[in-house]
């Protein structure tokens, strides 16, 4: 029982790490980002080739995730997003599911269709007993993370100057230019953030989940469900969302397996349903 | 049509709409060129004037009402599903099958609009998606009704009218399904040169507006939703119809995805919009079929964001566009 919850509560900050870019991304600039996953598949397939072509310890190849992810969705910023700021849901779904489309094809196209997966240190495998309970390793390894990543979250959003910034940008555009506010660097950085936080979390996917060039698509789902439930914008809805969504999809795998995917399926109609905005949502 | 220099009426407005424009002549009689020009594609051809078919349901709710729905495969899923099944337990005439399968997917489709005209935007894509996801789940875990993964096994269909049996090369089943896209675009034409279609627009346009001069906007999303859901269950029931079999590809995520493309491809809200889209993108995905589906979705994504970019009305929309400028010059 508590092994379960346990399992679910990792599997939740996996979802976690995954979604609360696309929280910060949709959730303050309003942008419906289905490629956002593809981004997460960029950090996962970089951290496969440094461990496995160049060697690199895994811990060290993190960072790496987080930062080509950033950077490459601030150049698909620039060129693509900024310029549908302000037009309609359609339009953003079309050209963000046209990227996730086409980044499955190059991946296919660079690594092949087969799954990968990158060894993690000696130190994050096995796991620990305590009370008779077996806690993975490396299970402990993502709530560690996923804390921490909520924690300096947020304290940047909330006391930073960059959070001020990033908030008064969203609310009212014009005034925070009025103010001085560089509003376009600001939602730059915003997004390479999001994005960044999402190549974090495909690179420690890899060792839950596998790596293959759907990951875009089949995580998407997950993630849009953390987002739309925990409510837009709201990182502390997301991280209960995505410790609910986790919980009862291994729960459910687990004692129910005959009834499949349908529980988180009908868990967020049933949520949405009673609150439109999401559980933490303000609109 | 109105004096130059006076306003339109609504009324002149919806009568010069529904004249038919020489160009749409044209059109329909192009569709009968595969019985003679291609004859050994004419399950494709029927294949396509299914999925227009199908385009032209999500172009109602999409287009004229401005709902966007990443699961419509749901109502062509139930409807294929429905249509397959009736015919195991001897309901094998196609065209009673046709009438059950829209009868059931209109339920289904009125019983969640409930929901649908409740919610706008993040949450209505999710709705949607979810709705999708659900009865794709649902198909799948209900393995004594629908065969699960393995799909429907012991399909039967009558003769159509009891005479015209369904040959191998397909000539019946283009014949029925063009039929059918026919009769079915002359109801969504109608529907949409009506008040109620102009009411649409309306909701589409701005639905807070809409009640206020009148037109209750979750009703009308309710009616329309329902016409579209039952319209996606014929096309999915004639799929399962011409080809004798279903499976859960016909719930898939990438057929809702798929649609929407062909729908913006050609141009939403403007009724030829999904046929042109389903045209192109079937007759495309038919030769490019021996290369690798993966990396054909390459250029599918790259199609997408050169429409968004570039065309913001879709092919016909920019044709539309060219064709009033030439004009424009030349007066």
């Amino acid at each position: 029982m508590i092994g379960v919850l346990f399992d679910g509560f990792a599997y939740g900050m996996l979802l976690f790490l995954l979604s609360v870019g696309l929280s910060v991304t949709l959730g303050m600039m309003n942008f419906v980002n289905l490629a956002h996953c593809a981004f997460a598949m960029l950090g996962g397939y970089l951290t496969v080739t440094l461990v496995n072509r160049f060697g690199w310890p895994f811990l060290a190849t993190l960072p790496m995730a987080f930062l080509a992810a950033a950077l490459v969705s601030v150049v698909f910023e620039r060129l693509l997003y900024r310029k549908l700021y302000r037009a309609t849901d359609l339009d953003q779904v079309l050209l963000t599911i046209g990227l996730a489309f086409m980044s499955i094809a190059t991946a296919a196209y660079i690594f092949g269709t087969v799954h990968q997966s990158a060894p993690t240190p000696s130190f994050l495998r096995g796991s620990i007993e305590y009370f008779g309970i077996n806690f993975g390793v490396y299970r402990l390894f993502l709530v560690a993370v996923g804390l921490a990543v909520t924690l300096v979250l947020v304290l940047t959003l909330e006391y930073t100057r960059f959070g001020q910034q990033v908030r008064a940008a969203v609310d009212n555009q014009r005034m925070a230019r009025g103010l001085g506010i560089n509003v376009d660097a600001t939602f730059a950085a915003t997004f390479a953030l999001g994005s960044g936080l999402a190549g974090l979390g495909g690179a420690l996917a890899i060792e839950i989940v596998g790596l293959d060039p759907s990951f875009a698509l089949t995580y998407l789902v997950y993630v849009l469900i953390v987002v739309s439930v925990g409510g837009l914008g709201s990182i502390l809805g997301s991280f209960i969302a995505a410790v609910l969504i986790g919980v009862s999809d291994i729960a459910g795998k687990y004692y129910v397996p005959e009834v499949g995917a349908f529980l988180i399926y009908l868990v967020m109609i049933l949520l949405l349903m009673w609150r439109p905005a999401g559980l933490f949502g303000k609109r | 049509m109105s004096k130059p220099g006076t306003p339109m009426t609504p009324h002149d407005y919806l009568r010069a709409q529904t004249r038919w424009h020489p160009l749409e002549y044209v059109f329909w009689l192009a569709t009968l060129l595969p019985f003679v020009l291609f004859p050994n594609y004419l399950s494709l051809a029927s294949q396509i004037a299914i999925t227009a078919l199908f385009a032209l349901s999500l172009d109602l709710i999409l287009g004229y009402a401005g709902i966007v729905s990443l699961g419509h495969a749901a109502f062509f899923g139930i409807g294929a599903y429905t249509a397959g099944i009736i015919s195991k337990y001897g309901i094998s005439d196609p065209i009673l099958g046709l009438f059950i399968a829209a009868l059931l997917t209109g339920i289904v489709g009125f019983a969640t609009s409930f929901i649908i005209s409740r919610f706008k935007h993040l949450a209505l894509i999710m709705i949607t998606l979810g709705l999708g996801f659900l009865v794709h789940e649902l198909a799948n875990s209900a393995h004594w009704l629908t065969g699960g993964a393995d799909g429907l096994q012991g399909i039967r269909i009558g003769d159509l009218l009891g005479y015209f049996e369904f040959d191998l090369w397909g000539r019946t089943a283009y014949t029925y399904s063009l039929a059918v896209l026919f009769l079915m675009f002359l109801l969504v034409r109608r529907l949409t040169n009506s008040p109620f279609g102009l009411a649409l627009r309306g909701i589409r346009e701005n639905s807070v507006r809409m009640p206020a001069i009148g037109a209750p906007s979750a009703a009308h999303i309710r009616k329309v939703y329902t016409m579209s859901a039952a319209i996606a269950g014929i096309a999915g029931a004639l799929l399962a119809q011409t080809t004798s079999t279903v499976s859960l590809g016909v719930l898939d995520f990438q057929r809702s995805a798929d649609v929407l493309v062909m729908l913006v491809l050609g141009g939403a809200g403007m009724m030829y919009g999904g046929l042109i889209g389903a045209i192109i993108f079937m007759v495309a995905r038919d030769q490019f079929s021996g290369i690798n589906p993966q990396y054909w979705y390459f250029w599918i994504g790259l199609l997408l964001v050169t429409v968004v970019m570039v065309l913001p009305n879709g092919i016909l929309g920019g044709l539309s566009h060219l064709y009033r400028m030439i004009r424009g010059r030349r007066s």
